[in-house]
């Protein structure tokens, strides 16, 4: 590959790094009693945001309370992330092609692994309600949207990313960028063999 | 409001009313009313849609009520009543255990006063949103209200004085908070107060108090007082820009009455302002210069830690005799038993009025400062030197109106002076002295404000007229009407009569402030991990109950919908029980109540991360009712719990629970 294309893949990999100190995804709720609205962040390894109020204000309607414990993933994503930076770092280095294909697919593979581990948790954090609720609504779940906005009875819920998810799809639009100029190049001659 | 006054404005009122009688027979009514003179479109300018703020915060005096309500302006809404001198049941305050403090003085628990005249913290002369003060007349004393919570912050007690109408005004960077003393009385030991009232000239002493807010805190105490002889404090202003360190007073009754005042105390042409070199009386004082002299006197303030009253008491004050300290003090003639006294925005001029003068005096603090130097001095008063009225005079307005009380002023060059008995505000440019427009006030107006009226910096787009009398301006409601103000705009060259507003109590003065200046200062609620009260609960865990003796305690915690523990048993007939109810919510806006059956004192009000207490004491056996009296969520009529009650011999243990469905299951 051009070394170009190398510092490319070198710099998309270090830059997931950043990724363990900024918001990678945010939940924003609005309701007529919340002009002012609430929000959750989602870190690597943490919520942030009025995780309290939303706890607060669920029990009426039999939703469980989110902490930062009941989240293995927690435990784990930093090291992941850090591994994938390693992998991207050493795919540069190597300089070949088939490096960077295994680093896109990987980053690839884990990215849809985080979108299907959120939509698990949002389907049972909505759906797994306490029997003994306050308020019940029949046929009603409350799994708030993976992507875009949703209705949750008096609450109108936004799931975006945040500035860790944009970084995380500019990494791999530029990888993928990458792939496709690298593969555009003419590829060197092979010798015909009769 | 002084007695000859309202006899003055009832007798008018009496003869007016005469008068309409007569001429309603025919063919002699009168023709024309002057009910409505709202003229172009006087709605739009005070419309303020609904979502939207109101431009200033006006802080306005409830007179007789003891406390203060906070109005938005233009529109003249109702935003809050502010409990400070008196109880207030619906929030608990005067009646919990912590804020019971916050309201005694050396004479004991007093629950009420009138409060008179609110007044913005200034900085650089200009008032900077920090806190508004508010004085008790009644029992003499002096609040501050922090203007983060909208709560009374602290209250001092104003000792050797009698009424504490005089105050409370604020020197440009908020150093002093003055009070002067109404009634002038005997002071030191009891065998100098015990004197026949007839003894005034000998042994009556007014005095005026200089009482220093601690920047940080708001904790106040009395810097020094400074003894004057026997006469009325009525208003007052601190100097600004060139007259700074000095504080004028306006005082009436110098003929030294000491009954019939309406008669008595009318008989002199002229009373005084008397002018306070402040810097010097800092100086002397900090100097050990004067004397300390029995006072005892109270000074509380509310711990925003703790949730708790924190009482000072002090024995004594530090005095100064002016007798001893010539240059202190200085009187200046002023016609006719003056009320307002008030300094224009550069600090050039004091505009005395005079309220049974027809005419409104100018005082030029350049021409005073060369008469004191030249000596130029027509006598003294009681030892006090009397400066030369023609040497201190700026000019007079003549012939303004009659009844002259009180003097604003606008950003232009103009003051705007309220008239008692011809009802009316009268705008005069200070400079010239010409009568530029006048406005009738409906009715008997008392006195009058402009957002940031009485500052170097005055807001001049609006003056209010807090009226003394309503009569036929609003919906009838029996023998007692509403009081009121109305809202005048000033911004071109003719006033404007704007809006009619009821208010609560009596609003004898008011002040205004752009909302921005305080809107930022907003707290929205109390962090529950700075909460230090002693019977905190920061959490359900925490949550216990208690028997010391005859005291049951009850560490309480409330969240929306329940109270942890709901179900109390064990408590006898004869214990005192004490509810420490916390409120746990984190968020603005979702106060809890808390209210037992047969609760002889008052309800809570708890407001997020606070805790107060209220004390019960049972009268029967059984199982007695609580609950939450603030609609607090959609469960909130399932907020509620029992407190079970035995005979005094009963042998129940003592027991706090909050049950789960799953206990039962």
């Amino acid at each position: 590959m051009k070394p170009i294309s190398r510092v490319m893949i070198a710099l998309a990999a270090l830059s997931l790094l950043v990724l363990l100190f900024v918001p990678i995804w945010r939940i924003d709720l609005a309701a007529p009693q919340y002009p002012e609205g609430l929000f959750i962040q989602i870190y690597a390894d943490h919520f942030a945001g009025d995780v309290e109020k939303i706890n607060g204000l669920n029990h009426y309607i039999g939703m469980g309370t989110i902490h930062d414990e009941m989240f293995p993933e927690f435990e784990y994503l930093p090291k992941v992330l850090i591994g994938l930076a390693v992998f991207g770092v050493l795919a540069a280095v190597w300089g070949k092609r088939q490096g960077l294909f295994a680093g896109l697919i990987t980053l690839t593979v884990f990215g849809l692994w985080a979108l299907y581990d959120m939509y698990k948790w949002g389907y049972s954090y909505g759906h797994d309600l306490d029997p003994r609720a306050a308020i019940k609504v029949e046929g009603q779940a409350y799994q708030p949207p993976l992507i875009g906005h949703k209705k949750l009875l008096n609450f109108d819920a936004w799931s975006t990313p945040d500035t860790g998810g944009w970084i995380l799809f500019g990494v791999l639009a530029l990888l993928a960028g990458v792939y496709f100029l690298e593969l555009r190049r003419k590829r060197p001659a092979k010798p015909i063999t009769a | 409001m002084k007695r000859p006054l309202i006899v003055t404005g009832t007798s008018l009122g009496v003869i007016a009313g005469a008068f309409l009688l007569m001429n309603s027979l025919p063919g002699c009514r009168p023709s024309g009313t002057t009910k409505s003179v709202v003229t172009g479109d006087a709605a739009s300018k005070v419309y303020v849609a609904p979502g939207k703020y109101d431009e200033f915060y006006n802080f306005v005096s409830g007179g007789f009520s003891g406390q203060m309500a906070v109005y938005g302006i233009p529109s003249g809404r109702l935003l809050r009543e502010i409990p400070v001198f008196s109880v207030d049941p619906e929030s608990g305050y005067g009646y919990s255990e912590e804020t019971k403090g916050m309201l005694t003085t050396s004479h004991g628990f007093i629950p009420w006063d009138d409060s008179h005249h609110s007044e913005l913290s200034q900085t650089d002369g200009v008032p900077d949103g920090k806190w508004c003060f508010i004085n008790g007349n009644n029992t003499p004393r002096i609040a501050l209200i922090d203007l983060g919570t909208f709560r009374t912050g602290s209250i001092i007690e104003i000792p050797n004085s009698a009424g504490n109408h005089s105050s409370p005004f604020i020197t440009g960077n908020s150093e002093y908070v003055v009070a002067g003393t109404r009634f002038s009385v005997p002071m030191g030991d009891d065998a100098a107060r015990d004197v026949p009232i007839k003894t005034y000239k000998e042994n009556f002493k007014g005095n005026v108090s200089f009482i220093h807010p601690e920047p940080e805190t708001g904790k106040m105490s009395i810097a020094f007082q400074i003894v004057t002889p026997g006469v009325n404090f009525d208003l007052s202003h601190a100097g600004k820009g060139p007259s700074e360190g000095w504080f004028f007073f306006s005082c009436y009754n110098t003929e030294q009455a000491y009954s019939l005042l309406e008669v008595n105390a009318s008989q002199r042409d002229k009373d005084f302002i008397m002018a306070v070199n402040w810097k010097l009386a800092e100086q002397l004082a900090k100097e050990g210069k004067g004397k300390r002299v029995p006072g005892k006197h109270h000074s509380n303030w509310w711990n925003h830690k703790t949730h708790s009253t924190e009482t000072t008491v002090y024995d004594d004050v530090l005095q100064l005799d002016p007798k001893d300290h010539p240059g202190l003090l200085y009187f200046m003639p002023c016609p006719k038993s003056p009320h307002g006294c008030d300094v224009d925005p550069t600090g050039k001029y004091i505009v005395g009025s005079g309220k049974l003068a027809a005419l409104i005096p100018v005082f030029s603090f350049e021409k005073m400062q060369k008469a004191i130097a030249a000596n130029d001095l027509e006598g003294d008063f009681a030892g006090i030197p009397v400066l030369k009225y023609e040497s201190v005079i700026h000019g007079e307005v003549k012939k303004p109106g009659l009844g002259p009380l009180h003097t604003e002023f606008d950003d232009n060059g103009n003051a705007y002076t309220s008239f008692f008995v011809s009802s009316e505000i009268v705008k005069w440019n200070v400079e010239k002295l010409e009568v530029l427009d006048r406005v009738p006030t409906y009715y008997s107006i008392g006195h009058l404000s402009v957002p940031g009226g009485d500052s170097k910096k005055p807001w001049g787009k609006y003056v209010i007229a807090y009226n003394k009398i309503t009569k036929d301006r609003y919906l009838p409601t029996g023998p007692e009407l509403t009081q009121s103000a109305q809202l005048y705009s000033i911004d071109g060259d003719k006033m404007e009569l704007l809006l009619d507003f009821p208010t609560t109590g009596e609003p004898h003065y008011a002040q205004s402030i752009p909302a921005e200046l305080v809107k930022p200062r907003e707290v929205k609620f109390f962090k529950i991990e700075e909460n230090e009260h002693p019977f905190v609960a920061k959490g359900e865990k925490e949550t216990k109950i208690e028997r010391r003796g005859k005291e049951v305690h009850v560490w309480m915690t409330t969240i929306r919908s329940h109270f942890a523990p709901d179900n109390i048993e064990g408590v006898k007939l004869g214990d005192e029980v004490y509810f420490h109810v916390t409120n746990l919510e984190q968020d603005w806006d979702v106060p809890h109540g808390f209210a037992i059956k047969g609760a002889a004192n008052a309800e809570l009000l708890l407001m997020p991360g606070e805790t107060q207490t209220l004390k019960w004491v049972p009268t029967r056996v059984g199982v007695t009712p609580m609950y939450c009296t603030d609609f607090c969520s959609a469960l909130h009529q399932e907020m509620q719990g029992y407190v079970r009650v035995s005979p005094a011999n009963s042998t129940v243990p003592l027991t706090a629970l909050t049950v789960s469905v799953d206990a039962e299951l």
